[in-house]
């Protein structure tokens, strides 16, 4: 068997991480739109927590909730736009054609993308926590090994809502591009990003339950109103994870074979 | 046992929904062959490309790359084919050399900076690796595409129009480089032009499709023989406007 005939190669998801690497550091205003949008998030909400926790006594007690609610929902969402921008940019430059006719795996590409989604989170989410900590003195990294189980979580919804994204946009073309921005929307209501999932009707809260968000949110809010860190959420989150990771992955190579079928590989347009 | 053919096309149908792109085509290309496929907008040129590149899964049919069956075994044979179309482009942000280190990396090339350097100097980019790529002008962007196209010394290498928007003296230049890598490499070339002139250098065998058929397969001497023209332009022409040799007869 010769290196060529390897499954998974270390140097071609290297490849692809230098690939966007170069074009993230060719372009500032590639490297500011990664860091203005959660800025202006965590300012906005942070100022509002701030007024209210001077007016009212629950929201006094439950100090940092509203900031932790966004950076967390940022490292959701921005995990999953930074996985789906990389992506896209294959699109926009007509590189995919290149890609798909050479030895790179989807598996490799899916793992390039998702090392970059954690590299572009880190690039406009670290700035962003030290904002808050010098604005609202809200240490997000005080949460210690919970904000470890949280982000670990979370980057594995953001993943598996990326992967499957991509594989919409292989087989349907740009027209499906509008998916990787707004899809998360769609979860956020129903993960109980500021309120807890009580404040849901009866009958939606079983949907709630169902997404993995939803109990690292639970999970946030517990650990910052009662200093309790549930360690059974995040199980439950690991668990739903695993089968949100695995559907995602499932449906994308579907969708490429789809692709492969339909001729939509050779058209990386509308 | 003998070494299986560069690339085998047997009885090769595409049908998108329900129009048959390519309608039960079958061809065999030699090894270190040079053939070109001919046709019309729509007579099924890029799709058979696509799917010997293992972009485009058959409807009916087979087709194998140095004895892979594509799309299902392509990872057994990709590191050792290449291509250049006009439906795909070289990141543009990207300078010359990152892009050409990437595919090199991706291709498994040994080397790499050396490989680098060679091309560079074999088609003149020496001074253009450290641009952005969407900086260069269109001849030599294409000629950054050839680049990319033979990062790996492929054994098996798919054109699309290689010398479309360059002036006459680069592309008789690269038209030159290509035939000596193959003859070099011992490479297999299958190459889609509409330069007629091109085609009758370049290639020791004409593929001609119409409407996801082949309509004649030949060397340029003998087709030009048997449709009584002097040059491959004409020949394109008659079996484009349906005149041909069997028109021709009844006339």
């Amino acid at each position: 068997m010769s290196a060529q005939d390897v499954m998974f190669s270390p140097r071609r998801v290297g490849a692809m991480m230098l690939r966007y690497w170069y074009l993230l550091r060719s372009s500032w205003p590639r490297l500011l739109d990664l860091v203005y949008w959660p800025t202006v998030q965590m300012l906005t909400w942070g100022f509002l927590q701030y007024y209210i926790a001077n007016n009212a006594g629950f929201f006094a007690r439950a100090g940092g909730t509203f900031i932790g609610a966004v950076l967390l929902w940022d490292i959701l969402f921005r995990g999953q736009l930074g996985f789906s921008m990389s992506f896209l940019e294959e699109m926009w430059s007509r590189n995919l054609g290149n890609l798909m006719m050479s030895p790179l795996r989807p598996f490799e590409f899916v793992v390039a993308l998702m090392v970059m989604s954690v590299v572009r989170l880190s690039v406009g989410a670290v700035p962003v926590t030290f904002l808050a900590i010098a604005f609202f003195g809200f240490n997000l990294y005080a949460l210690g090994l919970a904000l470890v189980a949280f982000f670990f979580n979370l980057m594995l919804t953001s993943w598996a809502v990326g992967i499957f994204v991509s594989g919409l946009i292989l087989r349907n073309g740009m027209g499906a591009e509008n998916f990787a921005w707004s899809i998360m929307f769609l979860f956020m209501p129903l993960t109980c990003v500021y309120y807890p999932v009580t404040t849901l009707p009866v009958w939606l809260q079983p949907i709630s339950w169902a997404l993995p968000p939803t109990y690292v949110f639970e999970g946030m809010r517990e650990l910052l109103i009662h200093k309790v860190f549930r360690g059974d959420l995040m199980l439950d989150a690991l668990g739903l994870n695993a089968l949100f990771f695995a559907a995602g992955i499932i449906a994308f190579l579907a969708l490429l074979r789809s692709a492969r079928r339909h001729g939509s590989l050779m058209q990386s347009g509308e | 046992m003998p070494a299986p053919p560069p690339i085998a096309v047997e009885r090769l149908v595409k049908i998108y929904k329900t129009v048959p792109a390519v309608d039960g085509i079958s061809f065999t290309l030699a090894p270190g062959s040079i053939t070109a496929l001919l046709g019309g907008n729509g007579a099924g040129k890029t799709t058979t490309i696509a799917t010997i590149m293992g972009l485009v899964t058959p409807t009916s049919g087979r087709v194998t790359v140095l004895g892979a069956e594509m799309p299902r075994q392509r990872y057994q044979v990709l590191h050792r084919m290449n291509f250049e179309s006009p439906y795909v482009e070289v990141p543009m942000r990207l300078t010359v050399r990152q892009n050409l280190k990437i595919f090199g990396e991706l291709y498994g090339v040994d080397d790499l900076p050396s490989r680098i350097e060679q091309l560079g100097r074999e088609l003149n980019l020496t001074d253009l690796l450290d641009r952005p790529t969407g900086k260069l002008s269109s001849g030599q962007k294409t000629r950054v595409s050839l680049a990319k196209a033979l990062v790996n010394n492929p054994d098996v290498l798919l054109l699309d129009e290689p010398t479309a928007s360059l002036d006459p003296d680069t592309a008789d230049w690269v038209r030159g480089h290509l035939e000596r890598y193959c003859r070099e490499r011992h490479a297999t070339v299958l190459l889609a032009s509409h330069n007629m002139v091109e085609v009758e250098r370049l290639c020791e065998r004409v593929i001609i499709m119409k409407r996801g058929h082949i309509e004649d397969d030949d060397t340029p001497a003998k087709l030009l023989q048997r449709y009584g023209r002097s040059t491959l332009e004409e020949v394109f022409l008659d079996v484009a406007r349906g005149n041909g040799i069997e028109s021709e007869a009844a006339q």
